[in-house]
């Protein structure tokens, strides 16, 4: 057994230890343990990533000295390795990002706190993302968003407050289909790991056994899983929740909360239910529609909205409608576009959140996106930034939100009965994104109207803002570029899946 | 009387507690009672759980006077899920909790509509 075998592991547990560790540490020093770990535990993700591509296929990790069906498994194959390095990437430059507004938000004596909930964070996410065992994965959920309310809450605001507040509540509801979801695989299948319950599904299908069951399972936890991500009917909590966060956590909680569950759907469609008994079951029609459905509400509502974060929270709910589309075609090209659109939406919507605040902190930190006139004059790195950010949301070529839209419409000619309402709810919301981010970029390059000395004053060059905008947007180049490997792993890394 | 919904009592009233605190956390308004309904709901599917793992006429599975024979106990595993699941639904208790108590100094009020009405308002002066 190679060392690297062991990486997923360490990554967690070191993860974890260290929010354990921050909590003696002051604020200082514990920001700088969680930026070490963040950066050693992508290196270790990119090194699982480059063993499973060399070996060719996937491997599980026995923990505790209990077999296969009884103990507990961690289990790494390419597109583990590829998402838990992207997000590792991710949440580097988002922390780096918004160091000096994590530091101006959060009290003197509480700036530990906040980085031991990015720790948790990350530990939770990378164990979202490795672990073979279902009930491991519900206590890991949990941790997501206790970790997760307290990166909202941590800005002692009233309107953070009372986003987290309704973040709890739907994060609950979600987690409590979810956990019945698993009560009731467990009591039919009689396993808790997801190899042998899904031989076990398979016996119970090709039997014909516990249809209805069954059904209930694959809606219930599909339905959890997505009010915690946000598909569009739950969407309510969004705006509020990555409005009014601090920056690093509004980037963090668009860019990879939301997409750590979905990535565990997709393994759980995969690896226990089996893809083709989820396509029969039509639960994937359902998710098509809903994610049809907020590619377009989430984009009206985006252009409805005023104040620019809120903005940008309400593209996320079209995007997620998007990631949702291309696993309701039920195909593995589908498939494919969903992962790599959930890795575009990682990178871009950092780079958006991170640069915005860039903009406010030249424009008087007012709300409004109108203030912002004239911004990407007064900060030109965040202005390109936002722009680069808005270009690929919009899907303009060599960016990587180009290449998602690229694959979600190829892929929609492979299922001849969504083919028509995919491609027709593309090109609507291309428009309306573009309507919404082109205003906000046409906005940033006019010349204000009132006397410009009032709000030119620069400020002080925020190196760090400046360094993970640059990194943002190479990080989105390289995805636009480079797409046709990624699309590659990531191929590979669903074969392995079954 | 032999309906599979008498005959499997327990799994029916579990399943309907669930629904009525998944309903209770949705729908009301008042954040202790969202609460309250939060725990009916996890302890719901704790029952549910713990009538799964039960086998008539067994043991508790703690091995005591040296039988050693895995016939004699109830499952453990979902004992042992039990456990964790009250562990976890108590820290998300404790954290909404500790956020309503922050809520109610702020607003004087538990109403969730109400606290975010104050809420905007505040924000716009």
């Amino acid at each position: 057994m190679s060392m690297v075998q062991n990486f997923p592991f360490f990554s967690i547990i070191l993860a974890m230890f260290s929010g354990i560790a921050s909590s003696v540490l002051d604020g200082k020093r514990a920001k700088h343990l969680s930026l070490c770990v963040i950066a050693v535990t992508t290196g270790m993700s990119a090194a699982v990533l480059r063993f499973c591509m060399k070996t060719g296929e996937s491997y599980t990790y026995m923990m505790g000295h209990f077999p296969a069906p009884w103990g507990n498994e961690i289990r790494a194959g390419a597109l583990e390795g590829l998402t838990a390095t992207l997000f590792g990437l991710v949440m580097f430059f988002s922390v780096v990002g918004g160091m000096e507004h994590t530091a101006a938000d959060v009290e003197g004596s509480k700036q530990n706190l906040f980085y031991i909930m990015i720790d948790l964070m990350l530990s939770s996410l990378l164990a979202l993302i490795y672990t073979n065992d279902l009930f491991t994965a519900y206590v890991f959920v949990e941790i997501n968003t206790i970790a997760g309310c307290g990166l909202i809450m941590i800005r002692q605001k009233g309107r953070s407050l009372s986003a987290a507040i309704r973040y709890m509540i739907m994060s609950q509801l979600g987690s409590g289909l979810f956990l019945i979801g698993l009560s009731l695989l467990y009591d039919v299948t009689g396993h808790l790991l997801m190899t042998p319950a899904k031989e076990a599904v398979a016996v119970i299908e090709a039997a014909g056994l516990y249809a209805v069951p069954m059904l209930v399972i694959m809606a219930v936890v599909s339905v959890g899983l997505a009010i915690k991500s946000g598909l569009y009917p739950f969407h309510y909590w969004i705006p509020d929740t990555y409005g009014y966060a601090t920056p690093t956590a509004s980037a963090i909680l668009s860019g990879l909360v939301s997409k750590g569950y979905i990535f565990l759907l997709i393994k759980i469609f995969y690896r226990v239910l089996g893809r083709e008994n989820v396509i029969a079951s039509e639960i994937v029609n359902v998710l098509f529609v809903f994610g049809l459905a907020g590619m377009l509400m989430g984009s009206v509502h985006a252009i409805l909205e005023k104040d620019t974060r809120r903005m940008i929270a309400y593209s996320s709910v079209a995007q997620i409608g998007y990631i949702y589309m291309g696993i309701g075609l039920g195909t593995q090209a589908g498939m494919v576009a969903a992962v790599f659109h959930m890795f575009t939406h990682s990178a871009t919507k950092a780079l958006l959140f991170i640069s915005a605040v860039g903009l406010y902190e030249v424009s008087g930190d007012r709300k409004d996106f109108r203030s912002l006139r004239g911004a990407g004059y007064r900060n030109p790195l965040a202005g390109i930034g936002f722009t680069v950010g808005s270009l690929s949301m919009v899907g303009f070529p060599m960016l990587s939100g180009f290449i998602s839209k690229l694959l979600f419409a190829t892929s929609a000619l492979q299922s001849p009965h969504k083919m028509l309402p995919t491609v027709i709810a593309l090109a609507i919301s291309t428009i309306l994104n573009a309507v919404y981010f082109l205003r906000l970029v046409i906005t940033l390059y006019s010349i204000p109207e009132t006397s410009r000395g009032q709000a030119a004053s620069p400020g002080k060059s925020n190196w760090k803002l400046q360094l993970s905008v640059v990194c943002f947007i190479l990080l989105n180049l390289t995805l636009g570029l480079y797409s046709q490997p990624i699309v590659e792993w990531i191929g590979s890394g669903l074969a392995m899946f079954d | 009387m032999d309906t599979p919904l008498f005959v499997n009592m327990e799994e029916t009233v579990s399943i309907i507690l669930f629904g009525i605190g998944f309903t209770m956390l949705m729908l009301h308004r008042n954040l202790i009672k969202k609460i309250l309904g939060m725990n009916i709901m996890d302890t719901a599917v704790y029952l549910f759980l713990a009538v799964k793992g039960y086998i008539n006429g067994r043991m508790v599975p703690i091995v005591t006077n040296q039988i050693q024979d895995a016939s004699a106990y109830i499952n453990p595993v979902p004992s042992g899920l039990v456990l964790t699941g009250i562990v976890v639904s108590v820290s998300t208790t404790a954290l909404m909790l500790a956020l309503t108590i922050r809520l109610y100094e702020r607003y004087g009020s538990l109403d969730l509509d109400e606290i975010l009405m104050r809420a905007k308002e505040e924000e716009r002066t």
